[in-house]
């Protein structure tokens, strides 16, 4: 393997990664204010994605298919927290499992009712397709590269929300004492339906982003969530700066592990067993990676409570 | 309102009697869908004496309802195919004999029960589900790529397995077959609730330390109530795979664990009939509904969410009007 | 011993039941979820037969299997059991129909297959209640394989997914292939990027680019592909162009190369009237699965016409003959009940703001599956 092709490689890991931040990114925030385990967040990935396909589908645009993407994403985690979701915060984990359970059959069959069952249509801008050259001849997608940029931006940009603004300091308050920040006057309900909506615009953003590249499809939300909490066990539930860690550790994983297992096994495996042996090991890589992160560190690498 | 003694009593009644009428008006469908209430029942009341006794919330119970599942079709594969299962150390054969199927079932899973307890165990609260998931996400996408047995494709296995005395082909034997290994782990669980380690284990749920005080370790506890409820719920895979002569990589899919929390959350948490009840009730839901429209899921998932938010106690919970259990 | 004599038991027990007029037909098939879209394709292809052939004493039960074996098993028992259907079908997927037609044709029912060919039901495993109306499952790709030779390709990267019917996917281009492999890849079922395995194929120095990756997958990586500015050609059986999800590629798809056993500027009058009124009863045009589907309803009306369902031999035998107007042409069965026919190359074109496929030449002529010399029935 040249180190031109190495270097590609890292940087379709830190793709996947950052993608995966922006879903892991509102998942552990909502763990970490209002302790909820949401599983029904894939379902606000599609919704951002198909909201995308038919805004851009319908106007052109992949401009207003991102923002009709925000818009309904954030639209359906504020209606869903103020109908479902605030019903849940005083329950233990197992009933916040079972309802958001049922709510991700419902989102998804009613994607499906609205959309139909075959996959929409969304494709890269114009002005972001094709690859280029970048320093060391690499020829790489620049809508690649943009998804980088975007995803570090929005990264920033969320750290700097928690560590300057008023509504980080509330964000940050609410993690350490619920009542407390309610006895001062900061309007509780109202903080966790915004909490709640930036978590879900998240990830409709990361849908309609993903979807370009993608197929947008009824139940494309899930493989990625699963993914998504892996990353923030990895990183520690609750911790920004960990979903960021972790996502990144999970996308080089999962993206050089499949390239080298095969490679390896074949130095010792016939060429034909080892690619699909190396291929299974490959699948399960980043539970296996998990797993040990939570043998070493039960509350992951940044965690602090379970 | 029924206490809910006779509630249990009722509800077994009925798994009596249902599927006696259906064997007397020739509707062995109706046989059929009980038997694959009644497996999930067992499925769910293993991992009932996890969740709802011991208060671990796994996500991952899929793992072992595969397990045994596995169990049954590599084994009755072999003796299908006349092929050895092992020739290294020592010849391990096929076989098509359901006790013994049972037996191994029974084993491989409590040893991964063991293996993922010790792991996970190690963890609590979110992470303790989110492990449980990943490690079944693991079996999952190994047996994916398990070529040697089908991968996705799975295995088929063409003739239900024996059991001495009985004609398993025959609805209504296996179903009375299935129903009283049903009863057995409920009674069992029944006197395990009552039991030292049962007291024992609940304390551990509810205050830990007042359990370590008397020089009881928690997590001791909570592993040996993981390993008997991941046995459990294998026993229940080899019963569903040979209900179906088939296993699959689905069996260990994170939905089919998800549908366990189910079967135990509509039956009322931490209740010796919730499992029961719970799966009793998808089972017909899924048949009913199944035939209204295409778009059932929208309904069922209606119908938990509202099981959630205002059933609290589950059926059982509604029908005797008492908060309890969990 | 003892299991023959159960099947026998079995199949005596069919044909006791008292002989209808009515023949009552069983459709299992993918309504829910994400691989809703070809069952939907394949039912309505099927209705549309029946309902063209204006029969009343053909009655259809329709279930969803929701892409789970166990639901599907689950519904074969509650439609031989209770429904009491004569004839089974539907089913989309290899491992539903594992899991359901070894029990279906054991208990003396007919399956016929509408859409999954998986090759132990052509070999060892096949039946001779068991007929499959679509392809086997390598024939497409053993299709693909024959074309990459006529195409002139020297040097070709392969890729599927890590399952069963990824596995005979390679193995079925590799059969006819006669060129080098400058790369053979295994990629996660339903893995969404692609990029790690652009770059490999970038990096391969491969003339070509063989891949079977169906539904969504296939998708999201012919998008990527597209982006990525790799130029090296791309050749997949139908499943990635499908009537059904080319729309959902967009211009990613045009001017590939698949194979396919049908399309729909086939030129043959049962294909002229069938995309005619597909489109006229749906309004969408048809897609493979739905010429499939069509079939299979035609074949199984041709029998209905020819033997009573309750003369298990001679139905089978009407069955054989295949004596109706497919919508591929010329249609037959091998010894296995496995279909013997023609594979186009076709090429993804637009018409207006549609994308479509055109037939640009025969793969491989009059092809028969690889595994009917294994199959004793």
């Amino acid at each position: 393997m040249t180190p031109l092709l190495l270097a590609e490689q890292i940087l379709n890991g830190l793709q996947f990664g950052v993608m995966l931040f922006l879903m892991a990114a509102g998942l552990t925030l909502i763990f970490g204010v209002m302790g909820l385990i949401n599983l029904a967040h894939g379902s606000l990935y599609m919704v951002g994605a198909f909201a995308a396909a038919a805004a851009a589908g319908a106007t052109g645009s992949f401009a207003l298919g991102l923002a009709a993407a925000l818009a309904a994403a954030a639209m359906a985690g504020a209606l869903v927290e103020i109908l479902v979701i605030r019903r849940l915060y005083a329950r233990d984990h197992l009933d916040q499992v079972l309802a958001t359970f049922a709510l991700i059959l419902i989102f998804s069959e009613g994607t499906r009712w609205l959309f139909g069952s075959f996959p929409l249509f969304l494709d890269v801008p114009g002005a972001l397709s094709g690859p280029v050259t970048l320093p060391g001849g690499i020829q790489y997608p620049l809508y690649r590269l943009a998804l980088i940029g975007i995803g570090l931006l929005v990264a920033a940009g969320l750290g700097l929300l928690i560590a300057r603004t008023r509504i980080g300091i509330q964000i940050r308050a609410g993690e350490n004492d619920r009542e407390m920040i309610a006895a001062l006057g900061v309007d509780i309900s109202r903080l966790y339906t915004l909490i709640f909506a930036l978590g879900a615009a998240l990830a409709g953003l990361a849908g309609a982003l993903v979807g370009a590249i993608q197929s947008v499809q009824v139940g494309m939300g899930e493989p990625v969530l699963i993914l998504a909490f892996v990353v923030i066990v990895i990183g520690g539930i609750g911790s920004i700066k960990g979903a960021f860690i972790g996502a990144l550790l999970v996308g080089l994983t999962d993206t050089l592990g499949g390239i080298f297992l095969p490679e390896l096994f074949k130095l010792f495996m016939e060429p034909a067993t080892a690619t699909s042996a190396g291929a299974s090991l490959a699948s399960m890589l980043i539970y296996i990676l998990m797993g040990a992160v939570l043998i070493f560190r039960p509350t992951g690498l940044f965690g602090s409570r379970a | 309102m029924i206490t809910e003694r006779h509630l249990n009593l009722l509800i077994l009644a009925g798994l009596i009697l249902v599927p006696l009428w259906a064997w007397a008006a020739d509707e062995p469908f109706t046989i059929t869908l009980a038997t694959r209430a009644v497996i999930f029942a067992l499925a769910a009341a293993g991992l009932n004496i996890a969740l709802g006794i011991g208060g671990l919330v796994s996500l991952g119970h899929a793992a072992f309802f595969g397990i045994g599942g596995y169990a049954m079709g590599i084994l009755a594969h072999h003796a299908q195919s006349y092929t050895a299962l092992s020739t290294w150390p020592f010849l391990i054969e096929g076989t098509k004999s359901m006790p013994v199927i049972w037996l191994v079932a029974i084993v491989t899973s409590a040893l991964a029960a063991l293996v993922i307890g010790l792991l996970s165990l190690r963890t609590a609260g979110v992470y303790f589900i989110m492990i449980t998931l990943a490690f079944g996400q693991m079996f999952y996408f190994f047996t994916i790529s398990w070529a040697a047995y089908g991968g996705e494709d799975g295995l088929s296995i063409y003739i239900r397995n024996d059991f001495p005395g009985l004609n398993t082909l025959d609805p209504i034997q296996f179903y009375g077959l299935c129903l009283a290994i049903l009863c057995a782990v409920l009674f069992a669980t029944a006197r395990l609730m009552r039991a030292p380690f049962g007291l024992a284990l609940n304390a551990a749920r509810q205050t830990p330390a007042r359990v370590e005080t008397v020089g009881l370790d928690p997590t001791r506890l909570k592993l040996a109530a993981f390993v008997i409820s991941g046995a459990i719920t294998g026993l229940a895979g080899a019963l569903f795979a040979d209900l179906n002569r088939f296993v699959s990589p689905t069996m260990f899919s994170w939905q089919m664990s998800g549908e366990l929390i189910v079967f135990i959350i509509i039956g009322g948490t931490g209740r010796l009939f919730g499992p029961v009840v719970g799966a009793a009730t998808f089972v017909m839901l899924e048949h009913w509904l199944g035939g209204l429209s295409e778009y059932w899921l929208i309904y069922l998932g209606g119908m938990l969410l509202a099981i959630v938010l205002f059933g609290r106690g589950g059926l059982i919970g509604l029908l005797t009007r008492r908060e309890g259990g969990a | 011993m003892k299991m023959k004599s159960l099947m026998l038991t079995a199949a005596v027990a069919a044909l006791a039941t008292p002989a209808l007029a009515e023949v009552k037909v069983g459709m299992i098939t993918t309504l829910s979820g994400g691989g809703a879209g070809l069952g939907i394709d394949v039912r309505d292809g099927f209705m549309l037969a029946i309902k063209q052939s204006g029969r009343d004493d053909i009655e259809v039960v329709i279930e969803d299997d929701q892409r789970k074996p166990d639901v599907a098993v689950q519904l074969a028992d509650k439609m031989i059991q209770s429904e009491k259907v004569d004839v089974l079908t539907g089913i989309i997927w290899s491992n539903l129909a594992m899991a359901v037609v070894p029990s279906v044709t054991a208990q003396g029912k007919f399956y016929l297959s509408p859409n999954a060919g998986p090759s132990a039901l052509a070999g060892k495993g096949c039946h001779e209640n068991y007929f499959n109306v679509a392809w086997q499952n390598d024939n497409l790709h053993e299709a693909a394989g024959s074309y990459a030779n006529t195409a002139g390709y020297k040097n070709s990267f392969i890729l599927a997914p890590n399952y069963p019917a990824g596995k005979d996917a390679l193995t079925g281009y590799k059969r006819f292939f006669e060129g080098n492999l400058a790369g053979e890849v295994y990629t996660q079922l339903g893995q969404t990027d692609y990029a790690a395995e652009i770059a490999q194929i970038r990096a391969s120095g491969a003339d070509s680019v063989f891949f079977f990756l169906p539904g969504g997958m296939g998708i999201s990586f012919l998008k990527q592909y597209a982006d990525s500015g790799v130029d090296i050609p791309v050749v997949g059986p139908a499943f990635s162009f499908d009537q059904g999800i080319l729309q959902a590629v967009g211009d990613a798809a045009l001017g590939v190369v698949n194979t396919s056993q049908w399309s729909k500027d086939l030129d043959n009058e049962a294909n002229t009237a069938f995309v005619a009124s597909f489109e006229a009863e749906y309004g969408r045009l048809p897609s493979l699965y739905a010429s499939q589907g069509f079939d299979t309803a035609n074949l199984l009306i041709s029998a209905v016409e020819a033997a009573d369902v309750s003369d298990a031999d001679a139905f089978r035998a009407a069955l054989e003959a295949a004596d109706f107007a497919s919508t591929r042409g010329a249609f037959k069965f091998g010894p296995n009940h496995h279909p013997i026919q023609t594979i186009y190359a076709r090429e993804v074109i637009k018409e207006g703001d549609v994308y479509t496929n055109k037939i640009i030449g025969v793969a491989l002529e009059d092809h028969a599956d690889a595994y009917a010399a294994d199959c004793k029935m």
